[in-house]
């Protein structure tokens, strides 16, 4: 099964990954090993995905500055590297998709060129984002997510260039401050939005914490690393507000029944985590509501596949677990194209099958922990009137409330009233905050007020690229 | 390395590469160099820009929230193309960049002070 050039721009493949972190290195790893045609593409110049990004061009300082979860990362990243200079897979980086199809044709911009691919499957390994914070200020130059201070420090060794204040809760956050900390970075403040460790809650979750040891461990190690450098740390900070004319200013909340303020130029925010759906909404695929991460989950069945047949979603983008997770569903997916592709023995399938399930099984034990000890307030979740829900059309919660008051009952009419989610984002940074507060308002649960109807293109192009498209 | 800019290089002996290579292009006409592999967004955040565009309602500042092209925030106009995301373009030879916070949006006439007193483009300063 050789590619074919059905035109300039038209190419095939057995299989198609989109998006080049843990579970689409993996899966493309193990799908190559079987002798599939695969195609691996991804938006960024390197494979690694957010968490191991720029793993193929780091230095050992920031290895250093980074730590041992990055380094992690290399050996996925060094095997995708020869398998794809041995020729065993297809690997197209700086690719965006724009489109994809339940025939399973994708439409994308490979280095700014249309390219549209016709494939037997699809695993969408697209990740996480981070979710949304919508608070007072948001949209203030300076104001950015913890991620994005990551992406910098791995992408560009650059940090904040003045004492920079760190809100919200959740391993990511805790995970900067140390990263940080280590590369000589100040912290003007941590401002924590939970009540600091619940050991109630982690005592009933003794069994699950005993299981996940080792992540319990790095998390308390981090925390520890923190406290030692001597960094202001407020726990239940309330009523945050972020303050400036053209750019960020101070930074004010509520903390112990005071109110503070801190000058700062950057602060960056972060309460987790959640599926980047844009894809799986596109295809119309089932999704579920979930109470526990707060967040839409695709509804797969044991092989990663969505209720689109052929197209399979592994990883982060299929529900939070991080990244040894990723992988393993990655592989996993990879195994549920074999068995559709009917080419490999399917005795062997099941039992490495379920291996894979049992191993993710024991990586996803300290998860139920983990969701209810960082599960971001609703305040900050659901925000007061005046604060803006979608950044890119301005639409504040207050304006949503109204509409529900006038009978708007889910996402896609109060974006007709009011084009909140219509503008370049479509929807990405709103769709959860726009489901929660319309849910808030009329009194529906969040799975019966739905979420935008994503449509492609999913990614901006010009109609000259439009264009080039050749059918 | 620029006084005031909101994120900065770290030093060599920190993690960063001692000189890495460069690129220059053009940003709202005037020369600049950025690192060839790092991010266009990242090398302007370097490089002191804090407006890279302004929101298209009120006409307030925004630049990069994200980093991962998930916001769009940090949109610019590439070789006379508006809108690109800067945080997934790396910086090419000879490459004109403009910050989009002269254009007059999308408001309607009298919803935004942009047309009149428009601020200058921040790239200039840098």
């Amino acid at each position: 099964m050789s590619p074919h050039n059905a035109s300039v721009s038209t190419h095939a493949f057995d299989l198609v990954i989109i998006g080049a972190g843990p579970a689409g290195m993996a899966a493309a790893l193990r799908a190559s090993r079987h002798q599939l045609n695969t195609l691996l593409i991804d938006e960024q110049p390197e494979v690694g995905g957010q968490i191991y990004r720029n793993i193929r061009s780091t230095d050992p300082q920031r290895e250093k500055i980074l730590g041992s979860d990055y380094s992690h990362g290399g050996k996925l990243a060094a095997e995708v590297a020869d398998a794809v200079a041995a020729g065993r897979l297809n690997y197209w980086p700086g690719t965006s998709v724009w489109q994809v199809d339940t025939e399973k044709t994708l439409h994308a911009l490979r280095d700014g060129r249309a390219v549209t691919i016709q494939t037997d499957a699809i695993i969408v390994a697209s990740g996480a984002m981070e979710r949304p914070f919508p608070v007072p200020g948001w949209t203030l130059p300076g104001v950015m997510s913890a991620g994005a201070g990551q992406i910098l420090l791995k992408n560009a060794s650059m940090v904040p260039g003045e004492p920079v204040v760190l809100a919200g809760c959740g391993p990511l956050l805790y995970l900067i401050a140390a990263q940080y900390l280590r590369a000589g970075v100040k912290i003007r403040a941590i401002l924590d939005t939970t009540s600091g460790t619940d050991w109630k809650l982690a005592w009933r979750h003794g069994r699950d914490l005993l299981k996940g040891w080792r992540y319990a461990q790095k998390g308390v190690g981090m925390l520890r690393e923190i406290r030692n450098a001597g960094v202001p740390f407020h726990h239940g900070i309330q009523d945050l507000r972020l303050e400036g004319e053209d750019a960020l200013e101070r930074v004010r909340f509520d903390s112990g029944g005071r109110q503070h303020t801190l000058d700062a130029r950057v602060c960056l925010l972060h309460q987790g985590v959640v599926p980047n759906t844009q894809i799986t909404w596109s295809l119309r695929a089932e999704h579920h509501w979930d109470d526990t991460q707060l967040c839409w989950i695709p509804a797969v069945n044991e092989w990663c596949e969505l209720s689109v047949p052929g197209i399979y979603v592994a990883g982060d983008g299929a529900s939070i677990g991080g990244a040894l997770v990723a992988a393993l569903q990655g592989e996993l997916a990879a195994l549920g194209v074999l068995r559709q592709l009917g080419n490999t023995d399917s005795g062997t399938l099941a039992r490495d099958a379920d291996g894979l399930r049992r191993q993710i099984d024991t990586q996803l034990a300290i998860r139920p922990f983990l969701n209810r000890q960082y599960r971001p307030r609703d305040e900050f979740r659901i925000p007061a009137d005046d604060v803006l829900v979608c950044r890119c059309e301005e639409v504040t919660a207050g304006s949503i409330r109204e509409q529900v008051a006038l009978g708007c009952s889910g996402p896609n009419q109060t974006k007709s009233f009011s084009r909140c989610g219509m503008g370049p984002c479509q929807g990405r940074m709103c769709g959860l905050t726009v489901t929660e507060v319309i849910a808030q308002a009329s009194g529906l649960a969040p799975e019966d007020v739905g979420y935008y109807r994503i449509r492609p293109p999913l990614k901006a192009l010009t109609l000259g690229q439009l264009a080039q498209i050749d059918q | 390395m620029v006084a005031n800019a909101l994120f900065v290089r770290l030093p060599a002996d920190r993690g960063a590469d001692s000189s890495p290579p460069t690129v220059e292009v053009y940003l709202n006409d005037t020369p600049l160099r950025l690192p060839a592999n790092t991010s266009l967004a990242a090398g302007m955040l370097a490089a002191g820009v804090t407006r890279f565009r302004n929101a298209s309602v009120s006409g307030s500042a925004r630049a990069p929230y994200c980093m991962m092209g998930v916001c769009y925030e940090c949109l610019v106009e590439i070789d006379d193309v508006p809108s690109q995301q800067a945080c997934l373009t790396q910086p090419r030879a000879g490459m004109r960049i403009r910050t989009m916070d002269t254009l007059p949006g999308l408001a309607f006439p009298g919803d935004a002070p942009q047309s009149a007193d428009a601020p200058a483009p921040h790239g200039e300063k840098a």
